[in-house]
């Protein structure tokens, strides 16, 4: 069956991701999960497992010829990051394991600088994933910060003259998705960065679900912090970046201690070194570094311009079939969005809904999509969501729906 | 396997519930709430000299967990605390392992949750807070 003409070759595309060929309980996999992870390419399994079969060993201390090749193979890891969301320099760009790591260590590291005491406030959205949410509720506890919540409308688009009113003089920081995980609509985040600004309160942009999707210039978002992970667009777990304007990068205090960001250390004294491996302490996820450029050598070829297409080529597609059938509502129309749609049933609960899916060999995500407070702004107890990634075509859509018309049918 | 998880009275007992509302009468009565699934009950009992005189339930779920605490009403009614405690064993054992006994009745529909494991919290929830209850065990149940 050809499919339909998309920006880009998704039948083709799907050869190199050999998982996507198994059954799931007896059925073709279908797989609407990638906003929870994305499955890898031979490219960047292969680029993993060639590097331990021939580059590795530990990096910044070797003096050898092999310690010199992984130490720079790491470093235009970072180069890779560095051009794929285009921010000025390599040395603006963290590894952490993850997103919720880097957001932790703004956290952490942030309030230090600052000085940050009880009754200091940091701007947040209701829409926010946990792990943009905890760390601050944490703060919360630890040192008695007040947490502000940017309302969203019932379209699900944030209310930015409620966020103008939510600055004082006791304002910290803003830390805001550049898209819901949920929901999929993107955050205007230009916008949202000159605002904070014209407070002079820095601005931490989770952007987990939006670099898979489209092309990011975090020069253009002119946001202070930018974080990510590897294993949410086509690279390996255990490895994400945060990108950090280059007079933050100076000034914050590193949060871990050890080897590999220490320039001179005694017994009671310790210097670190300037720069980004000043918040990389201890040997980190090396081969992750290189599974993480390898996907972004791997989506580069693609061009994230396509994907982007492809993407909303798909969100469209399978809008326009989930509207026609009866009690089915999607939450949060607002667009743009990513590829990303959550939705509820009237008399069918997601669980319910999520087991026949499974059942037909559909993997989607049923629950509150660590969103708990956002379930609680659209009063449900859970949505079942489908999330697009670049091996996705209108046939999964059409599978999807005819599943979702099964479950209509047991239930009826 | 779907069919069997999904079967008529499993629909029809998630849809129109059996023996849903408060109960007067309770001197038994706990919550049952599985915050990650967004299952919550309300079991109310009226017991009296160990035997079960009235149950009744009130809350909002999935179809395996309502149809389970529906189902569970029915089968309790006039049995004693001992036998209740008996039966949730029972129970236990066949959404775990999908072990049938005659004492079951009409729960035996339930066996197929065996095959769903991620469903079993759901079907047990309204078993569990009922035992809760009748050991006037403060806190509330979870199968979480």
């Amino acid at each position: 069956m050809l499919d339909k003409a998309l920006a880009i070759n998704a039948l083709k595309l799907r050869e190199d991701f050999p998982i996507l060929k198994q059954h799931n309980r007896g059925n073709p996999l279908v797989y609407l999960d990638s906003a929870a992870s994305t499955q890898k390419p031979l490219a960047v399994i292969n680029a993993i497992s060639d590097f331990y079969l021939t580059d590795y060993a530990n990096i910044h201390r070797g003096i050898y010829e092999l310690s010199e090749r992984s130490t720079s193979r790491y470093e235009l890891a970072r180069k890779s990051v560095q051009m794929f969301i285009r921010a000025k320099e390599a040395n603006e760009i963290i590894f952490t394991s993850g997103t919720t790591a880097a957001i932790n260590l703004i956290a952490h590291s942030l309030s230090e600088y600052g000085q940050w005491q009880a009754g200091d406030e940091v701007i947040l959205s209701v829409a926010e994933h946990h792990s943009n949410l905890v760390p601050w509720l944490l703060l919360k506890e630890r040192i008695g910060i007040i947490l502000k919540y940017i309302p969203m409308h019932d379209t699900g688009e944030l209310d930015i003259d409620a966020y103008k009113q939510l600055f004082s003089a006791r304002t910290k920081l803003v830390a805001l998705s550049h898209a819901s995980n949920v929901l999929g609509t993107l955050n205007p985040i230009e916008k949202f960065s000159e605002i904070a600004h014209s407070h002079r309160v820095p601005i931490l942009v989770d952007g987990a679900q939006v670099v898979p999707h489209m092309p990011v210039n975090v020069q253009d978002l002119d946001c202070d912090f930018y974080v990510f992970s590897a294993h949410k667009f086509y690279g390996p777990t255990g490895i994400g970046a945060l990108y950090a304007k280059k007079n933050w990068i100076e000034q914050l205090p590193p949060h871990h201690g050890g080897g590999g960001m220490i320039e001179t250390v005694s017994l009671d004294q310790v210097t670190f070194v300037k720069g980004p491996t000043r918040f990389e302490a201890g040997t980190p996820d090396i081969a992750g570094a290189i599974g993480f450029a390898a996907a972004i050598d791997y989506l580069n070829k693609v061009g994230m311009q396509n994907v982007f297409a492809h993407e909303t080529a798909l969100l469209d597609y399978a809008e326009a079939q989930l509207l026609q059938i009866p009690n089915l509502k999607i939450i949060g129309t607002h667009k743009p969005k990513v590829g990303v749609i959550s939705f509820v049933i009237e008399d069918i609960h997601p669980h319910d809904l999520g087991t026949v899916l499974d059942h037909e060999g559909i993997a989607v995500r049923a629950g509150h999509h660590c969103a708990m407070p956002l379930m609680t702004r659209f009063g449900v107890p859970a949505t079942v969501r489908l999330s697009f990634g670049i091996y996705n075509t209108h046939a999964d859509v059409d599978a999807c729906v005819a599943a979702i018309q099964l479950a209509k049918r047991i239930f009826s | 396997m779907l069919r069997e998880l999904y079967q008529e009275m499993i629909i029809d007992h998630g849809k129109n519930p059996r023996n849903f509302g408060e109960l007067n009468e309770a001197n038994f009565k706990q919550v049952g709430h599985n915050p990650l699934c967004g299952d919550k009950l309300v079991v109310y009992v009226h017991a009296e000299n160990e035997r079960i005189q009235a149950v009744r339930f009130k809350g909002e779920g999935c179809a395996i967990s309502m149809a389970s605490a529906s189902l569970m009403t029915e089968l309790l009614e006039g049995k004693s605390l001992q036998e209740a405690q008996h039966l949730f064993e029972q129970f236990h054992l066949l959404v775990t392992g999908g072990v049938t006994t005659d004492d079951l009745g009409k729960l035996a529909i339930f066996a197929g949750v065996a095959e769903f494991p991620v469903r079993v919290k759901c079907a047990t929830l309204a078993w569990h807070t009922i035992m809760a209850a009748i050991q006037r065990d403060k806190e509330i149940v979870s199968t979480e």
